[in-house]
């Protein structure tokens, strides 16, 4: 809990929920005849709604991007170090949104949510929801909120890609877009990671094939098995050592321990737990199983594995950027195995090819693909100077 | 305004796409956007410089040059610019072959190492020239390939690079007669603009 609130936190917020008669028409071809998105904002929207940022969650983020819901939370919002008064994305001069996804489990219609046809709730039965269904969704809610243009769209990894489509598809309707750790599509590699989660999730007995909640029961143990293996893919081995490796000062500072604390101080000869670092992936396991939905997890595995623009231009990546009219900014992390920045640097090259206005930061971290969500401190400085341009931009 | 600018500005067309090769902290795409009104990018592996360049609003790709430039597209610039920075690079025959291939042509400015003040330097102390324009020692420079004005134009010669116009100044970008007349001997800075299969449309 926050003693008291820092200066820079935009505080106590509340979400808001958007409902949206208006049936939308999803890439698949199947339809979403009625849905709500769950959005919070932060900040004021200038006269002129020139000040707003779009903020695109990734896998896991809601719409809870920034601040405190009540003074008993633990943890502020999900990306709380670079939204605020006088962080980054400035709230004193930003208007900020941020949205839980549809297909997501923190509030916006998803398979938890009731299915107007059946009276039931979704669970398997609802629709595959890509990135391009996502943005066609947010560009409602920005018609909704009379925001005719973004100053910024900002994401990082699944958040990124939909920043990439927001540039595509809406050309006229984003001034900057800003993508941090993403990549143009996910490779074998990084499917195949997703496709063990999957398999984790629908082999755990307690699936139901997706109806588990008629069972009363969730499949705990398949979604933490999810998780974990995710949660591996976003820290680094340089991020783990450090993480983990703390019991004995001499092995650490010769960077012998590699990460290799005890849980219990000497090894059990059984086959529980004895390293930190399975007790930490426990824990997060555990506690992601306890907020995340099974099929939204699914879900949103599915979205990025199926994530490639350049598939209605010949798989030519730089003709998809053909009409786009922003500003790019993308950002590397250097010990990002996930979306490496070679993977990164695919898309400023298509962007360059398309003659299009880019910058790029390839920033040294140790965090792996978790630094986009962290302080790291130069990455941060050149969000700040970045954004400070776009503030002006805005104002004149 | 920084002398070297003034005289690379007279050979960017207006509205011309720019990429500047160690563009520093983006001072001469700035002054060639506001004054040019040019599309310009820059390329820079230090993090001040190029919070510099975000700072001013310019685009910068944060690349090393001694890794090719096989991101950028066949004649995809008008102009490509190399300021200062040709003595420091590990392949400059390669790096400037690859500015043809990107650009229409092509701005290089180096510290001309045949000056009389490097030759006085080496024939009198007997050691590499350490100067104010040029400080470090020999172990810990990152000029690892000085030329001469004499060996750039043979080296343009050898590769059929078209020489557009060679301009040769001091230190402090200053332009002399005498300098003209004694170029190798003389200027401290040459700057050459030059193209391959160069119309002559100058």
């Amino acid at each position: 809990m926050p003693d008291f609130l820092p200066e820079d936190s935009v505080g106590i917020v509340s979400p808001q929920r958007f409902h949206f008669d208006e049936p939308l028409t999803l890439r698949s071809g199947k339809v979403i005849k009625t849905y709500d998105l769950m959005v919070e904002t932060y900040g004021e929207l200038n006269a002129e709604k020139s000040n707003a940022i779009l903020i695109c969650p990734a896998l896991s983020g809601d719409h809870h991007a920034a601040g405190y819901h009540s003074m008993d939370d633990k943890k502020p919002g999900w990306w709380d170090v670079c939204i605020g008064p006088g962080k980054p994305i400035d709230t004193n001069h930003f208007f900020v949104i941020s949205l839980n996804n549809l297909g997501g489990c923190a509030g916006s219609t998803g398979p938890a949510s009731i299915n107007p046809d059946t009276g039931t709730w979704y669970g398997p039965d609802f629709p595959v929801v890509t990135v391009r269904d996502w943005v066609n969704s947010q560009a409602r809610l920005a018609d909704r909120l009379g925001i005719q243009q973004w100053a910024a769209v900002i994401g990082g990894s699944l958040g990124g890609m939909q920043v990439m489509r927001w540039s595509i598809s809406y050309p006229e309707r984003v001034r900057h877009a800003i993508m941090l750790a993403v990549a143009p599509k996910l490779s074998a590699q990084n499917i195949a990671f997703n496709e063990v989660a999957r398999q984790s999730i629908t082999g755990d007995p307690d699936f139901h094939a997706g109806r588990y909640r008629d069972h009363g029961v969730i499949p705990k143990k398949g979604l933490m098995l999810a998780r974990m293996v995710g949660h591996i893919t976003y820290l680094s081995d340089s991020a783990m050592r450090e993480k983990f490796g703390k019991a004995t000062q001499e092995i650490k500072e010769a960077s012998l321990n590699l990460g290799r604390d005890l849980r219990a101080g000497k090894l059990s000869f059984g086959f529980d737990v004895d390293f930190q670092v399975e007790s930490y992936l426990h824990y997060q396991g555990e506690r992601f199983s306890e907020t995340f939905d099974a099929n939204s997890y699914l879900l949103m595995t599915k979205a990025l594995d199926y994530f490639d623009p350049s598939v209605d231009y010949d798989g030519d990546l730089s003709k998809a950027f053909a009409k786009s009219d922003c500003r790019f900014l993308l950002v590397s992390y250097s010990t990002d195995w996930r979306f490496p920045p070679e993977r990164t640097q695919e898309i400023v090259t298509a962007l360059l090819k398309a003659g299009k206005q880019v910058s790029y930061l390839d920033i040294e971290a140790d965090e792996g693909h978790d630094a986009f969500l962290l302080p790291v401190p130069r990455y941060m400085q050149a969000m700040t100077t970045y954004l400070n341009r776009v503030k002006q931009e805005v104002a004149s | 305004m920084r002398a070297d600018l003034e005289i690379i500005q007279k050979w960017i067309k207006p509205g011309s796409r720019v990429l500047d090769l160690g563009c520093g902290d983006g001072s001469l795409l700035a002054y060639l956007r506001d004054n040019k009104h040019t599309i310009g990018i820059g390329l820079e592996i230090d993090n001040q410089k190029i919070d510099a360049c975000l700072h001013k609003g310019i685009d910068v790709i944060q690349q090393d040059l001694n890794k090719g430039l096989g991101n950028f597209e066949t004649h995809s610039f008008d102009t490509v610019l190399l300021t200062q920075t040709l003595q420091a690079v590990h392949y400059p025959d390669l790096l400037v072959e690859e500015m043809l291939r990107i650009g229409k042509n092509c701005i290089v400015t180096f510290p001309n190492f045949g000056n009389w003040k490097s030759r006085a330097y080496i024939a009198f102390k007997g050691r590499m020239p350490v100067s104010d324009f040029m400080p470090y020692q020999w172990y810990d420079t990152p000029n690892i390939h000085f030329c001469t004005v004499r060996d750039f134009d043979d080296f343009c010669r050898a590769k059929s690079i078209d020489v557009i116009t060679r301009t040769v100044v001091d230190n402090k970008h200053r332009d002399s007669a005498i300098i003209r007349a004694f170029p190798n001997l003389l200027s401290e800075i040459a700057i050459y603009h030059f193209a391959r299969g160069h119309q002559g449309d100058k």
